[in-house]
């Protein structure tokens, strides 16, 4: 068992880390070019020149293009009509059209938006140009065009591991701890020895506090490996105060634990723990921010992610450790997390009985 | 209630749903006895057995155990009573020294005394080469005899044994009990159920339980002559199948 508790953690996050990743990159583009002019060319290497396309093929067969997106090795087809250029050039007005495999709608959406993108480059490009051109003839000025200009704070490559390890770390100690405590109390009655503890006379608060102290350092400890990992191995750099980040991983654990002490006294068998406590881990993951924005559920859900402890320590520990933020911006959360922690405890000893 | 008894009930019941597992029992143990407590399976013995250690609550009736209350002051009783379960109650996964401890340490003895003790149930079980084997090493007799001696560490004023000798041999069982009248010696009051019938005769009175009520009580003696019998075996099957002799 302990190799796991120290090995599980070091795999978990080198591997989700990368697997864990929103950035889409090599999308699969095909062409159907039907005007075979300068600008439709300029147009395709636009795409070709980004990371984020890789272009599969092309031709004039709408048929084969759609072939491709229903064969999977194409994400999107991009449609160049006839008379592109000469559209554009004469009235200023062109069409192009996409097709996209929007079955991960996620991926559909970023898909729209960096093809949307290079599609604003080019025109932009092709605006300029022609402008210059006509600049003489068109008595007023066209407007100049807004360019906006994006820098990214506190994560300036806008790299996911940045963003994800330091969730996958609020991940790590919530299986550790939760998992450890549901399946402890609950393993006594399967071995009997609950029976001889009851029948004592130790309280029950001495009792829950001995259940719960090795699973906490344990916890914490395996807290500090991923700490190590997300420097050493990610370099990651911790921009706030370790000590929050401790003491706020301290108090989260205890209230997970406490969930998972009282689904322990609560159930007869590990398997039943082990199951309810899973079922609970997965809602609380993925109401968490972990994968999807809070920002993005519907209120009722975002409403429903105020009472998921996951939630504020993935909130803090991307705050602590990516944008360095102290006590005070993170106070609140402090104080919520504590209020779980009391909560959680108290229904757990409240609930274990010495006697039934 | 006599005054020289440590345990007592009165009409103690206890329902689950619409079963009755214990039927308005009444009963006294005193001092110093070694009282069995017999019974078929799923006669109620277990359940009576735990009402008195705290671990079931009555659905109705008196029940007391060293003069206190069983429904409000179980925890006082749990100071002064030692159990051993029907299921094997050391934690296998560490030593005889380390459960000796651990168990020792809840009761609230100090270091000094429970490194004494370790010492003395070492040695009287013959567990010395042992004493840092875990417990999961150990033969299931062995097993027995450390449970009870564990049980009774803390000295207490009365132990209940559920059935302590389950599932061990001839020998072992003999050895058992010579390890429950050296406890009665030192005036530990026992309480012991069996449904081992040559047991009983080891007992100085037993009671006869049946679906939940006690049928029959007083020393085998007593018990044999009332029904005209040789042997407890036979006061059994007379009691609890309804057997003519």
């Amino acid at each position: 068992m302990l190799p796991i508790i120290f090995v599980m953690p070091i795999v978990q996050l080198l591997i989700l880390s990368n697997a864990a990743t929103f950035e889409i990159k090599n999308l699969k583009i095909y062409f159907n070019d039907f005007d075979k002019s300068t600008y439709s060319n300029r147009l395709k290497s636009k795409f070709y020149q980004t990371d984020y396309f890789q272009i599969t093929g092309e031709s004039t067969s709408r048929k084969m293009a759609e072939a491709q997106l229903s064969r999977n090795t194409a994400d999107i087809i991009c449609e160049i009509p006839q008379d592109f250029e000469k559209n554009a050039v004469k009235y200023g007005l062109s069409k192009v059209f996409f097709k996209i495999n929007a079955i991960d709608g996620m991926k559909a959406g970023l898909t729209v938006n960096y093809a949307q993108n290079i599609l604003e480059g080019f025109i932009s490009e092709i605006n300029n140009e022609l402008s210059y051109k006509l600049s003489s003839a068109i008595a007023s000025p066209r407007p100049k065009s807004i360019r906006v200009n994006y820098s990214n704070w506190y994560n300036e490559r806008l790299d996911y591991k940045t963003f994800m390890v330091p969730a996958l770390l609020v991940l790590l100690v919530t299986l550790i701890g939760g998992f450890l405590s549901s399946l402890n109390i609950v393993r006594e009655k399967e071995m009997g020895t609950i029976e001889q503890i009851n029948v004592t006379p130790i309280k029950k608060y001495q009792f829950i506090i001995g259940k719960l102290l090795p699973f906490w350092i344990l916890a914490l400890f395996v807290f500090t490996i991923g700490l190590l990992c997300t420097r050493y191995i990610f370099f990651i750099p911790l921009a706030g105060s370790l000590l929050v980040l401790y003491a706020f991983a301290a108090i989260f654990v205890l209230a997970i634990m406490g969930i998972g002490l009282f689904l322990s006294s609560v159930t007869d068998t590990q398997q039943q723990a082990m199951f309810v406590f899973w079922f609970i881990v997965v809602i609380f993951i993925l109401m968490s921010g972990l994968f999807t924005a809070i920002e993005n559920m519907p209120v009722w859900a975002q409403n429903l992610t105020r009472i998921n402890p996951l939630r504020y320590f993935m909130e803090v520990i991307r705050m602590v450790i990516l944008k360095g933020s102290g006590f005070n911006e993170v106070k609140v959360h402090f104080l919520i997390i504590t209020g779980f922690a009391i909560a959680t405890n108290s229904i757990a000893v409240w609930r274990y009985r010495k006697k039934s | 209630m006599t005054s020289d008894a440590v345990i007592s009930s009165e009409n103690l019941t206890k329902k689950f749903g619409s079963f009755t597992a214990v039927d308005h029992i009444t009963f006294e143990v005193k001092k110093g006895e070694i009282f069995g407590f017999l019974g078929a399976n799923g006669a109620g013995k277990t359940t009576a057995m735990k009402m008195f250690c705290g671990l079931l609550r009555p659905t109705s009736g008196k029940g007391f155990v060293a003069g206190l209350d069983i429904y409000k002051e179980s925890e006082k009783i749990k100071k002064r009573i030692g159990y051993m379960s029907q299921r094997f109650s050391l934690y296998e996964d560490l030593t005889v020294n380390e459960n000796i401890q651990f168990y020792a340490g809840i009761y609230g003895l100090d270091r000094k005394t429970i490194r004494k003790k370790q010492h003395e149930l070492s040695d009287k079980l013959q567990l010395t080469a042992y004493q840092n084997k875990l417990i999961s090493s150990l033969p299931l007799g062995w097993k027995q005899k450390l449970a009870f001696s564990v049980a009774i560490v803390h000295e207490p004023d009365i132990v209940f044994l559920d059935e302590p000798t389950g599932g061990v041999d001839p020998v072992t069982r003999r050895q058992f009990w010579d390890l429950i009248y050296e406890a009665a010696d030192a005036g530990v009051t026992v309480f012991v159920t069996t449904h081992y019938m040559d047991e009983a005769e080891y007992c100085d009175r037993i009671s006869m339980m049946v679906d939940g009520r006690i049928e029959a009580i007083g020393s085998t003696d007593h018990l044999k002559a009332k029904y005209k019998v040789n042997s407890m075996n036979d006061v059994f099957l007379i009691l609890a199948r309804n057997v003519e002799i």
